[in-house]
């Protein structure tokens, strides 16, 4: 087995190197070059693999127990801390460039256009999809008590997608994007991340597969919705037909209004089927995980579960309202994303009531603290989303700052805080730590990006509104009261809190890597200790 | 297949199917003879080693 993916190293780094010979644009020379040095890499870490001899591990260990495989959701947190710091980072500074445009340097690799989607890719792919892959290679191993499948398919599925990444990131600053927003990425990177997505189904099938448990828990329907939906996504929307086999630039299938269904359906999927249903499989797991109670009522979970996927597909359409789009279809997605309001309370609901009897975890773990914060937020953004997909509210928010406040309601206070929850909590579980090193340290992170996120959403509100309000406003002549330069000026002290909060929100989240950091190490912060939560399945029978 | 046979299509079957789908699920959810499944199930999280 292990020679079959020394081969494909190999191939790998010939493509590469054929790739990068023949390119016909600088950017695909580069980008053979990164991809045939990842290939050499992985050959060399597979040699070196064999000769220290490690074998596949046993799927049980001397005790009997099921001997989980840990060192790839190691792997996993470190890469998630690392990408989170890079995305709010760059987050950070364009936000700062809209305040203060001098900021874009006036430099192409710089300016806002292309850092933008590095931020939105960063964020969403490479954070979020990171704390994703790991937390599901966790779950799924843990609720059907068995190892992963599969020994190096892991790895490949890990190693694989942070090639993507940066070769997306590097594709952005060089200029190459296909324009689709959320799927910017050229064809050849996209036929790169559906080989790794299928070697992902495939590892997390076959570990549901081999399960010792007879029912499979909720939150592995969640992940396997988000797996399978994604793939199917993101290989529709990305149908396209490159120019060249050796150039970076391909057309799409699709043209017209046609595209702009298929984008939108993709684009508001990827909201869907990424950033919901996977970090609600994170939800179903640790929040039962951490307040030790089982979840409130598994009955609601599968209403919850099914009316999510049946509903979510077809509301990508109130992205298109007052277009070319036929009327009808544009009331559907609307309809349909009202009735996404029945999904998004029973989950809130679900995830909330689960701290029934339990509620002074919320006053003594911080970490529970996150995650009963992130199920608030997830129910307050997704309360907004089909509020603002109602036409009428729609032709005063759409284009303004208020979908972007909309949007990172959800995803601070949403993804993220459950995010940063499930890394406080796995941290300590898979290096095998009695605790944190310290959870003053989490409060205080709690404190810094939760002031962080009400300071951006809500200076994004009012810029929102006060934005629509001038756009749309009429003189007694009929004539448009401001020009369009008069808006962007009104904006700046909105744009200003905003990356105020941005840069608490950044801070945060350094606490954090130095909080999980000291934890790796196995420090404990003396003058906590005695007084922190402790990791249950360390104090247990290990 | 012309625009208005799809949209005629989408509004009525469209709906049946969604509809039926959703009471499907009702009814698998809230069956009392799967209560003892589900309350097991959601222990799952809870007893690993």
């Amino acid at each position: 087995m292990n020679l079959l993916w020394l081969a494909f190293t190999i191939m790998g780094a010939l493509l590469g190197i054929v790739l990068s010979a023949k390119a016909v644009d600088s950017s695909m020379m580069l980008h053979g070059m990164i991809f045939s040095i990842a290939s050499v890499l992985s050959a060399f870490a597979l040699i070196a693999r064999n000769y220290r001899n490690i074998r596949s591990p046993s799927h049980t260990d001397t005790n009997g127990r099921v001997s989980y495989n840990t060192d790839i959701i190691k792997a996993g947190v470190i890469a998630s801390a690392f990408w989170g710091i890079v995305g709010f980072a760059v987050g950070l500074l364009i936000a700062l460039q809209l305040a203060f445009p001098a900021l874009n340097f006036d430099l192409p690799w710089t300016n806002f256009g292309r850092l933008r989607p590095l931020h939105t890719s960063a964020v969403i792919f490479a954070f979020g999809g990171n704390i994703l892959i790991m937390t599901s290679f966790h779950v799924v191993q843990r609720t059907c008590r068995a190892r992963l499948a599969g020994d190096i398919a892991p790895w490949f599925v890990f190693w694989g997608y942070q090639l993507f990444i940066v070769l997306a990131a590097t594709g952005y600053v060089l200029g190459v994007t296909q324009s689709k927003e959320y799927a910017e990425p050229e064809w050849y990177v996209d036929i790169w991340l559906t080989l790794v997505w299928v070697v992902y189904l495939l590892v997390f099938l076959a570990t549901i597969w081999k399960r010792q448990e007879k029912h499979i828990y909720v939150a592995n329907w969640f992940y396997l919705a988000f797996i399978v939906t994604i793939a199917m996504l993101h290989i529709v929307n990305n149908l396209s037909v490159p120019v060249s086999l050796a150039g970076v630039k391909s057309y799409s299938l699709f043209a017209g209004v046609q595209s702009a269904l298929t984008q939108w359906w993709y684009g508001h999927n990827a909201v869907g089927f990424f950033l919901t249903a996977g970090f609600l499989g994170i939800m179903y797991y640790f929040i039962p995980k951490r307040v030790n109670r089982p979840v409130y009522s598994y009955r609601l979970s599968i209403i919850h579960f099914w009316s999510l996927i049946f509903l979510y597909i077809w509301a990508g359409p109130h992205h298109l309202h007052y277009t070319a789009l036929p009327d009808w279809a544009q009331t559907l997605g609307m309809t349909f994303s009202i009735m996404l309001w029945m999904p998004s309370w029973g989950g809130m609901i679900n995830g909330l009531m689960t701290l029934s009897g339990a509620w002074d975890k919320l006053r003594t773990d911080p970490v529970v603290r996150f995650l009963v914060t992130s199920v608030a937020f997830y129910g307050m953004s997704t309360f907004e989303g089909p509020l603002m997909s109602i036409k009428a509210v729609n032709a005063l928010s759409h284009y303004t700052d208020w979908t972007i406040g909309h949007v990172h309601s959800g995803a601070l206070g949403w993804v993220a805080y459950i995010s940063f929850g499930a890394l406080y909590f796995l941290t300590p579980v898979v290096w095998k730590r009695k605790s944190l090193y310290s959870d003053a340290l989490v409060n205080l992170h709690f404190w810094i990006s939760t002031v962080g996120i009400l300071l951006y959403i809500t200076a994004m509100w009012v810029s929102g509104i006060l934005q629509g309000l001038m756009w749309r406003a009429y003189d007694a002549f009929g004539f448009l009261e401001y020009s369009f330069s008069e808006t962007v000026e009104a904006m700046h002290p909105f744009y200003v809190i905003r990356a105020l909060g941005g840069a608490l929100f950044l801070i945060g989240a350094l606490i954090m890597v130095y909080n999980l950091w000291r934890t790796v190490r196995g420090d404990v912060r003396e003058k906590e200790a005695g007084a922190l939560v402790l990791n249950m399945e360390f104090a247990g029978a290990r | 297949m012309d625009y208005h046979s799809v949209s005629t299509f989408a509004q009525s079957y469209g709906l049946l199917y969604l509809f039926g789908l959703f009471i499907a699920v009702l009814v698998y959810a809230l069956w009392p003879r799967n209560k003892e499944k589900f309350d097991k199930a959601a222990h799952i999280p809870l007893e690993d080693d």
